[in-house]
């Protein structure tokens, strides 16, 4: 019930009203025309423009490259965070994942900005590098929170036993404790990839034009040119994407398991 | 040369002593038990050995070579966890040739040695499966195959039959005495039950609040407990409190309040004059009707106040006539007979003077 109100309607929706011409003043143009000339009923258009220019594609390739970059940085400063906090007593550690949501408490704007201002002194604004910083400073809690929920989780022992069977800390971490947050691994890299790819606020804040990615250009279809049907394609095609990058990896994950 | 060597070791935790002034000395190929009571520190002890804790004082030997500074995945000791920590992403044969794989071993190697592994804890079948498709005795197998695959030279056990229920506890006790004969690795086995000590150890180090009480060999550690803390803890005892009257080499003669003068096996270092504890094994006392004739040097009138029932034995509860309470075992060796005597019986128990153990600590 739940996902037909709050994910299948919201995904049909958009597929009809990617078949749809825009409407004049934005929003979508009728189905049954009222007016001589005016354009009414279903239309491919939006996938034709779509498909007959590299830009898009190559918008998109920029868009997850973006994403993977910062879901890796995110996984590479997220993992000490967590393994530290999982490894500290107990005490603490409610006290330091409220630190680690605190930046939450005020305004994702005004934490932005304050990029900017960081940033701004040693001329790295409106860069790719001032893009990646401000996606990494924003998500790094969600690659953060499941990591650490599932180090917390991981018996001591097992680690003991690893050093008493004689495995070096490298290669403790590399075959008990990395395997074994692997659960932790994909959701926290889903929680970071699928927002950045949608993400109009810190490229458009952060970086330059030509650091645009997916999320810009959806959010300049439907407020900028007001072309309702292509901003409704592009989002369709983005879910596509990304449901294709979610099978790829656990495809993946299952071919790793099988062959261990 | 001991195989491994414990010499005044010590490990404080804050104002606690956990292991205090600890010295002993394990013989190559032995089965060397650390028996105690919950909280007595041999898990620290143990931790110790394996490297996993330093001592605050004192030195641990293996081959007469410091361990200080060697790292637990240097030390050529493996440990059996209570909790078997089997890695719960790898397969049985995987957790098995982990040891091997840490070592470099080449892959053939490592196949031919995981096999010989799993068909010594008889679990050749299950080598693809995962630890949680097995039960607690199969995990404790490969727990143990995982340990000895790469023949260490001290094998270290703490407790690792206390999650099993008794019948599998018993098949794997044998298994364990089986196992360590045919691989001829050194043990060091951690329990609180005495029973399991008993059965399965060459020597015993019995531990008490961080100190070793006594360490001998089972037989001698049951026949001839040391002091009062030994002999309670090991098997069932009868315990009198008294003044030693006279000593006489092989014979001591001890006063009991209520039950006057007793006689004991003698020992080096008794003194008339000085309060002592009688320990007597309930198996060495006899029971017999009154007016019996007993050729027997202790003979004390009492009355049967409870018997318990086990199958193969019998145990009697008798009052004294001094109010004190003792127990005597009896086998049942005639089959359908429960018992000898019946609850409010008069009996009189009897003992030879050597059954008598004299302790004065
Ligand atoms: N890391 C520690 N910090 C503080 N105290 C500890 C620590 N480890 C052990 N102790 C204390 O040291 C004492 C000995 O503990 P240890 O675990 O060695 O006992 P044990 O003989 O193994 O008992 P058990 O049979 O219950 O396992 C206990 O009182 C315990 O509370
Ligand atoms: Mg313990």
């Amino acid at each position: 019930m739940f996902l037909v109100v709050f994910f299948l309607l919201p995904a049909l929706i958009m597929v009809v009203a990617s078949l749809r011409y825009p409407g004049e003043f934005g929003g979508l143009a009728p189905l049954v025309s009222t007016r001589p000339g005016e354009e009414a009923g279903l239309t491919l258009e939006s996938y034709r423009v779509f498909f007959s220019d590299w830009v898009y594609f190559e918008i998109f390739a920029k868009s997850f490259g973006v994403a993977v970059l910062t879901t890796l940085v995110c996984l590479l400063m997220a993992y000490p965070v967590a393994a530290l906090i999982a490894r500290s007593p107990k005490r603490y550690r409610d006290m330091m994942v409220l630190l680690v949501v605190l930046p939450f408490a005020s305004n994702f704007l005004v934490r932005v900005y304050a990029w900017m201002i960081m940033l701004g002194p040693f001329e790295l604004l409106f860069s790719r590098f001032a893009v990646i910083c401000g996606m990494v400073y924003v998500h790094l809690p969600f690659m953060i929170l499941p990591l650490y929920t599932n180090l917390e989780k991981h018996d001591p022992a097992l680690l003991d036993a690893a050093q008493d069977l004689g495995a070096n800390a490298w290669q403790r971490f590399w075959r008990v404790t990395f395997p074994l947050s692997l659960p932790g691994v994909f959701s926290g890299s889903a929680l970071v990839f699928i927002p950045v790819l949608g993400m109009f606020a810190i490229p458009e804040i952060l970086g330059g034009k030509d650091d645009w990615i997916v999320g810009n250009m959806i959010k300049e279809s439907f407020l900028g040119t007001r072309d309702w049907p292509f901003g409704s394609m592009l989002s369709l095609m983005l879910t596509l994407a990304v449901l294709a990058v979610a099978a790829a990896a656990s495809w993946l994950a299952g071919r790793r398991m099988s062959r261990a | 040369m001991a195989l491994l060597e414990i010499r005044n070791v010590t490990r404080r935790f804050g104002p606690l002593t956990a292991v205090d002034d600890v010295s002993l000395a394990v013989e190559a190929g032995e089965f060397f038990t650390l028996l105690g009571p919950s909280g007595c520190g041999k898990t620290t002890l143990l931790r110790m050995i394996a490297g996993f804790d330093l001592p605050d004082a004192g030195e641990i030997l293996l081959e007469g070579a410091d361990m200080a500074d060697t790292p637990p995945e240097k030390r050529p000791i493996h440990t059996v966890f209570q909790s078997y920590a089997l890695f719960p992403h790898m397969t049985v044969a995987q957790n098995i040739a982990f040891p091997l794989r840490m070592a470099g071993n080449a892959p053939e190697q490592i196949s031919a040695k995981v096999r010989d592994a799993l068909a010594l804890v008889h679990l050749e079948a299950k080598g693809q499966q995962y630890p949680h498709e097995l039960s607690g005795g199969q995990k404790q197998r490969v727990a143990l195959a995982r340990s000895l695959v790469s023949r260490p030279r001290v094998l270290l056990l703490d407790e690792p039959l206390g999650a099993l229920d008794a019948k599998l506890r018993e098949e794997m006790q044998i298994e364990l005495i089986d196992m360590q004969r045919e691989v001829g690795i050194t043990f060091v086995f951690v329990t609180h039950s005495q029973n399991e000590a008993l059965a399965l150890s060459s020597r015993i180090a019995v531990m008490n609040a961080g100190r070793v009480e006594q360490l001998d060999e089972p037989s001698r550690l049951y026949g001839f407990p040391r002091n009062r803390f030994v002999a309670d803890f090991i098997g069932k005892i009868n315990l009198f409190n008294g003044e030693i009257v006279a000593v006489d080499g092989e014979r001591v003669r001890l006063r009991v309040a209520g039950l006057g003068e007793i006689e004991a096996r003698g020992a080096a270092g008794l003194r008339p004059g000085t309060p002592a504890t009688l320990a007597l094994r309930p198996e060495q006392v006899r029971l017999a009707a009154i007016g019996a004739a007993l050729d027997l040097p202790n003979r004390h009138p009492g009355k049967v106040r409870d018997f318990l029932y086990i199958g193969d034995v019998t145990t009697y509860v008798i009052d004294l006539q001094n109010g004190q309470r003792m127990q005597a075992l009896l086998p049942n060796s005639s089959p359908g007979r429960a018992k000898f005597f019946e609850v409010g019986d008069a009996v009189t128990a009897a003992w030879p003077a050597e059954a008598g153990v004299v302790l004065t600590e």
